[in-house]
């Protein structure tokens, strides 16, 4: 059976699922308990939006951990962890905060296969909120992911949605790979039909959730519904796009964008990430060496400016991409 | 004043269908119609097909416009005698009141429910309310939408059930039995739980083969069986689909397998695809799958033939196959002939019941009146 779960009942579904499944499956993080410390504080928060509420209770302190606030010492014994067999999942709280854990993941959790030669794995994943317009100011607001798709040896991980969600972080799970799993906040309440069983979703995969012949906007995470929202407006206007969310950063399918862009003949890349180096700019690159005949157009990129993220609501919303920047960019690429 | 004008509205293809899209006029206006004429075509998330005319007249006015989604119920055309003059068709337009979304009606009579059967439990949908029931089962990999162009369109006659068979749907991913016998009870348990004391079952491809194998069980019970590209009449069966559909895990490697089972490869959709995958990515359904294919096509063959066992019980049946089914050769079903009534369709792969639905559900029609 399925029914309508918001993305974070989807991932705390997904922890769960797989604690059930696997023992060596343990969650560790600031606060994922709450109120590790006091009396009757225990579950009172469940992380500090309520993601991992519950866990506690069903699998107790030694799989459910709260952490010291020390970002850099947890996420170390997670890597750790996951190097000598168990399979943790760390919440980084707001991905923003790994500046202080880089040696940790880039030069640890990424490097060990190699390293190695073949000998270690490190089944670890990371997860946290990214994203802005939660009025949550420039360190914690920020789409990191291209920082982590930079890394080889790091997964990279942004569903949209809620199914998503839970089939992405079940497969990070299982996983032999250290995963960087990107949660968007403003998407936690955002709820779709979900299957009750446990399932997985492979990475690198894109998904296509509207088809159409005009143009092509490639999207992760919140854009997706800002593309979505665009395809909508241009529908009324006979514009007719294709909206892929590419699910996962690295490994990132390149085939299913380069096969709808050989329709289409346009491309839009939406990122909420800054301009330089981000997603969108590399989605363009590729495309555009490996189908250049196929473009009618100069593909172009929305992103947010390269800027910190504002404070001020009014400039934070300006600071998004918007439908109608999206919407305006597909318009002068049919011109 | 509107009986002389004939509305021509947005079907609702299955419990799940919201809304359509028209991708395509298949007429224009001013083009005398007849009753079953094809007028339009339209896409869902499920499935593309054409809208049938159910009024005989002249294509007075085209209000639905290509590639634009309308909600179920919409109207589309308006079809009229050559005699109704314009002002009446203007009058009735300018008059016109959408029908308002009336959820509670659709609940009350057609819902998808569950059920606990001692295989565990089962989801179904149930369609109208007539005095005779039918049962619809799908097949191998199936599920109850399989049967979309069918139920709803029999419900204005009939009682209509469909079921999702254990391993399958949205019903439980786990066998107690995955033999046909072991099916048939989950379709006797259904019958017992729900009530229902009498049937006419309806089969595609191993729903077939289940549907006869429950007539053979209660013989008394079952009105009569009517099978599409039906298992049980012989021991072929395309191994390489069952194997294929059962490994394939990405849209790339399912497409040619779902486009086997249809004459015009076109109708996979890619909502289709990832339904398919949706369902396939459950955590038990490979194994489930495996399980079921080790046990009813052991070693590559069909180990159940139940053609005499079912002659026997003088069941009446009526078996349909497709001319171009690529999953069960039609002779299986020709062989059925001292017996049953048989249906070739031309032009029609192994999803008979989809790919010409109208006849087929004339066929239902007639063998369960």
């Amino acid at each position: 059976m399925a029914r309508n779960l918001s993305m974070k009942d989807a991932i705390n579904e997904a922890l769960d699922l797989e604690m059930r499944r696997d023992p060596n499956v343990i969650i560790m993080g600031e606060d994922i308990a709450g109120g590790a410390g006091g009396q009757g504080e225990e579950d009172a928060w469940g992380g500090v939006l309520g993601v991992t509420k519950g866990l506690i209770g069903k699998y107790g302190k030694t799989r459910v951990m709260d952490t010291p606030l020390s970002e850099s010492a947890y996420i170390g014994a997670a890597i750790g962890a996951a190097a000598c067999g168990l399979r943790p999942v760390a919440e980084l709280m707001f991905l923003d905060f790994m500046g202080v854990c880089f040696d940790q993941i880039f030069n640890q959790a990424a490097k060990f296969k190699y390293m190695f030669g073949g000998k270690a794995q490190t089944p670890v994943v990371i997860r946290g909120m990214v994203g802005g317009g939660f009025r949550a100011a420039a360190q914690h607001s920020q789409m990191l992911t291209p920082l982590f798709t930079h890394i080889p040896g790091l997964k990279v991980v942004c569903p949209s949605n809620a199914y998503d969600a839970k089939g992405l972080l079940i497969q990070s799970i299982r996983d032999n790979d250290p995963v960087i799993f990107c949660e968007h906040k403003n998407l936690y309440a955002h709820a779709v039909d979900v299957p009750l069983e446990a399932y997985a979703i492979p990475f690198g995969e894109a998904a296509i959730p509207r088809e159409g012949k005009s143009a092509t906007v490639v999207a992760y995470g919140l854009m997706v519904h800002r593309a979505l929202e665009a395809a909508e407006t241009l529908a009324k206007e006979k514009i007719d796009i294709e909206v892929i969310d590419l699910r996962t950063l690295s490994p990132i399918d390149m085939d299913t964008v380069i096969e709808s862009v050989e329709k289409t003949g346009r491309l839009v890349a939406v990122d909420e990430a800054n301009p330089r180096c981000s997603i969108a700019a590399d989605v363009i690159a590729s495309v555009t060496e490996h189908a250049f005949k196929a473009l009618k157009a100069a593909p172009r990129a929305i992103t947010a400016p390269h800027t910190p993220v504002p404070f001020t609501p009014v400039l934070e919303d300006l600071y998004i991409p918007s439908a109608a920047q999206i919407a305006d960019a597909v318009r002068k690429q049919m011109k | 004043m509107t009986e002389r004008i004939k509305q021509v509205v947005m079907p609702k293809w299955g419990l799940s269908m919201k809304e359509g899209k028209i991708t395509n006029w298949l007429v224009s206006e001013g083009a005398t119609v007849n009753v079953g004429d094809e007028l339009v075509e339209v896409e869902t998330e499920k499935i593309a097909s054409a809208v049938e005319a159910t009024d005989a007249g002249v294509v007075r006015r085209i209000l639905g416009e290509v590639d634009t989604i309308y909600p179920v119920k919409t109207l589309m055309a308006i079809i009229a005698d050559a005699s109704v003059p314009e002002s009446e068709i203007d009058a009735f337009l300018s008059s016109y009141v959408p029908p308002a979304v009336d959820a509670d009606e659709e609940t009350a009579v057609d819902a998808y429910a569950t059920v606990t059967v001692p295989a565990g439990e089962i989801r179904y949908a149930k369609y109208g309310s007539g005095d005779k029931t039918l049962i619809f089962i799908h097949g191998f990999g199936g599920d109850c939408d399989n049967w979309l162009f069918n139920t709803s369109a029999l419900a204005d006659q009939f009682t209509v059930y469909a079921l999702d068979l254990p391993g399958h749907g949205r019903s439980i991913k786990a066998f107690r039995d995955a033999s046909l016998s072991g099916l048939a009870d989950v379709v006797l348990s259904f019958m017992d739980e729900l009530h229902i004391d009498t049937a006419n079952l309806i089969g595609h491809s191993m729903g077939g083969a289940i549907a006869m194998k429950t007539a053979i069980a209660v013989p008394k019970r079952i009105k009569s069986v009517t099978a599409f590209g039906s298992a049980g009449l012989g021991a072929e069966i395309n191994m390489e689909y069952i194997n294929g559909f059962i490994s394939s895990d990405s849209r790339r490697e399912v497409k040619p397998f779902l486009e086997e089972l249809f004459f015009d490869p076109g109708l996979v959709s890619r909502q289709m695809i990832d339904d398919i995958l949706k369902y396939k990515r459950l955590d038990n359904v490979p194994d489930s799958l495996r399980q079921l294919a080790d046990t009813i096509f052991k070693g590559g063959k069909q180990t159940e033939n139940l053609v005499e066992a079912f002659k026997a019980t003088g069941i009446p049946m009526t078996a349909i196959h497709g001319a171009d089914d690529k999953i069960i050769p039609e002779r299986h079903t020709k062989a059925l002939k001292s017996f049953a009534k048989i249906e070739i369709f031309a032009n029609t792969g192994h999803m008979a019941q989809m790919e010409k639905s109208k006849e087929a559900n004339a066929l239902i029609a007639a063998q369960a009146k």
